[in-house]
């Protein structure tokens, strides 16, 4: 079980992680979402003891990271695929991992297999195409047989294969009943395989939430109807019980209308005779909610200040 | 948290006792594996030991063809001082500074600049035994590998000398001294230069401040005025080359180098090293 309290993280005027607080447990993948410099990989690195937080508590196991004298054991992590000396060859750099923790040499061998590295294990790592380097940091995370999985961004550089695989991966690891916390800046990939969600945006966090109630945000249907008549369609509509946004300010408007559905909106239009040019339906997805969700909290965004 | 009830505490006990202590024998055997396992490591010794050995054969080469051609004064003084020499010269000893000083730089340099140090943190969360199973193991290696450049640069030179009956045996006063002093050099260049790669944690910035200290700064310092022949004399180079020298050549200096003092200079920077580098990686963010 992974539990962060009140965590703060500032470097000097900078705010990267601000009052975080969230519990992972173990038996399902969940999810760690949030735009790019939304304080995902501060948050783990202060997780693994790799940065020291301004204020709170992370802990793996009921414990600091740093108090568990062999890392490995206790958590497994791929922070960054490019964590590694490119001069090794990738089972010389599993052997020095294993060793260091005090595990033997087959199961170097085992997790090599385990990734689909086995034929690659002799040459070196700087020659990895980033896939293939993502694949040697899940086969480190995996060394150590630990109760708990980080993966920072995993399937980055993975080919859809790959993403796959990783994706069945994680969903097995948390099956065996480990916690499997894998962060990412798309909603996409959390779809299939997470079933909770911790959100973040600017430090802070969002949303904890299974990934049925995050959805159910999404779900918000609404329909878009283009009419000349708009002033008197929105009326009737509106009398009707729907919410209506207006858009646009000419004689033809596109009208966006949640709470009724396309037929009915069309039956009423008929009934009071006014025309109409388009009626559509829209369903947004996840990802939408996710975008609307994380909308104020985006800290890069191209084209223009914000 | 402060307010810690004793029930988690004891829990947290528990758990300690069930997981085993991180063997610092493992760590040794991870740093073996980690140092072995990069090409360039191997490399560096073996090109460092051929200019050093190279550089020392040709200057007893040189003595043993000239000797014909040289002074009555030259030679009252060749044994001991000028063979020691050739068994030493300063070149070789520079050669020595800077190669053992970078590999060791790169062991730690290497870490940092490519972000390894995070995995391996990640791995082995107790950075100061980290750190100290890497100086142990480059330590190690480094006697071994000076000892060996020091034995046998002292034994060909001296070798090829013998030709011309001007040549030292190890049983000559002050010869053994000479090898162990060499040969020493080596982890204790090595430590600095790990010492500096932890402070600095970038490659060039390291190998530059490495050189600066251990190789340039001997030049800019004259031993005539006082404060800078205590600096001077101060730096592992002199302490080297007082180690080396049969007779004392720097007897007339204000604040000359001695023995003792060398030894003590040899003692003292590597331990600083050593202390600053664990100190260095131990609460840094990464």
């Amino acid at each position: 079980m992974i539990e962060v309290n009140e965590l703060t993280k500032r470097y000097g005027k900078t705010t990267a992680v601000n009052g975080l607080s969230f519990i992972v447990r173990p038996g399902h993948v969940t999810g760690f979402l949030g735009p790019n410099g939304a304080g995902k990989s501060t948050t783990l690195r202060m997780l693994l003891g790799l940065t020291e937080p301004t204020s709170g508590t992370a802990t793996i196991g009921g414990r600091p990271f740093r108090d568990h004298p062999r890392g490995l054991r206790q958590a497994g992590a791929l922070l960054d695929a490019h964590d590694v000396h490119g001069g090794r060859s990738a089972a010389a750099y599993l052997s020095a991992l294993a060793r260091g923790n005090g595990i033997g040499r087959r199961r170097v061998t085992e997790v090599l297999e385990e990734v689909g590295l086995a034929a690659a294990a002799r040459r070196r790592i700087g020659g990895f195409s980033l896939g293939m380097k993502q694949r040697l940091g899940i086969a480190a995370a995996l060394l150590g047989d630990p109760p708990v999985l980080l993966f920072d961004e995993p399937v980055n550089g993975l080919d859809p294969e790959g993403v796959r695989w990783a994706r069945g991966l994680f969903r097995r690891l948390a099956a065996e009943g480990r916690t499997v916390f894998v962060s990412s800046h798309l909603m996409s990939e959390m779809q299939n395989t997470a079933e909770h969600l911790i959100v973040v945006g600017r430090g802070e966090l969002i949303a904890d939430e299974s990934v049925t109630e995050f959805a159910a945000r999404g779900t918000r249907r609404s329909v878009a109807v283009r009419t000349p008549g708009a002033l008197a369609l929105a009326a009737v509509l509106e009398a009707e019980g729907a919410r209506v946004e207006r858009d646009g300010a000419r004689a033809e408007e596109v009208l966006t209308v949640s709470g009724l559905s396309a037929a009915r909106i069309g039956e009423l239009a008929f009934q009071h005779r006014i025309v109409l040019h388009e009626l559509a339906g829209r369903t947004s997805s996840l990802e939408e909610a996710f975008m609307e969700l994380t909308a104020d909290s985006v800290e890069y965004r191209a084209g223009g200040s914000r | 948290m402060t307010s810690t009830t004793g029930q988690p505490a004891a829990a947290s006990a528990a758990v300690r006792a069930a997981e085993p202590r991180s063997r610092f024998r493992d760590l040794l055997a991870a740093e073996w594996i980690k140092l072995w396992s990069l090409r360039s490591s191997s490399w560096a010794f073996a090109a460092g030991a051929l200019v050093i050995l190279a550089i020392n054969l040709s200057a007893a080469v040189a003595d043993y063809n000239n000797w014909p051609t040289y002074s009555q004064g030259i030679r009252a003084l060749f044994v001991p001082i000028w063979a020691m020499r050739d068994a030493f010269t300063t070149g070789a000893g520079m050669v020595l500074i800077l190669a053992t000083g970078s590999i060791g730089a790169l062991t730690v340099v290497g870490e940092y600049s490519t972000g390894q140090i995070r995995t391996t943190f990640a791995a082995v969360p107790a950075r100061r035994s980290v750190v100290a199973a890497k100086m142990s193991v480059v330590t190690a290696v480094m006697l071994v590998y000076g000892a060996v450049v020091a034995g046998v640069s002292f034994g060909l030179t001296q070798a090829v000398l013998s030709g011309r009956d001007i040549g030292l045996s190890p049983g000559y006063p002050g010869a053994l001294r000479a090898v162990a002093a060499s040969a020493l050099l080596a982890p204790v260049c090595a430590l600095i230069g790990m010492g500096l790669g932890a402070v600095i944690r970038h490659t060039a910035t390291t190998i530059v401040a490495f050189t600066g200290v251990l190789l340039l700064l001997p030049f800019l310092l004259s031993d005539r005025h006082r404060w800078s022949s205590a600096v001077l004399h101060a730096l592992p180079r002199s302490a080297w080359e007082r180690l080396v020298q049969m007779g004392d050549p720097f007897a007339s200096s204000p604040c000359p180098a001695t023995v003792s003092g060398s030894w003590i200079v040899y003692a003292a920077w590597p331990l600083a090293a050593a202390v600053v580098a664990v100190v260095a990686v131990r609460r840094r963010d990464l």
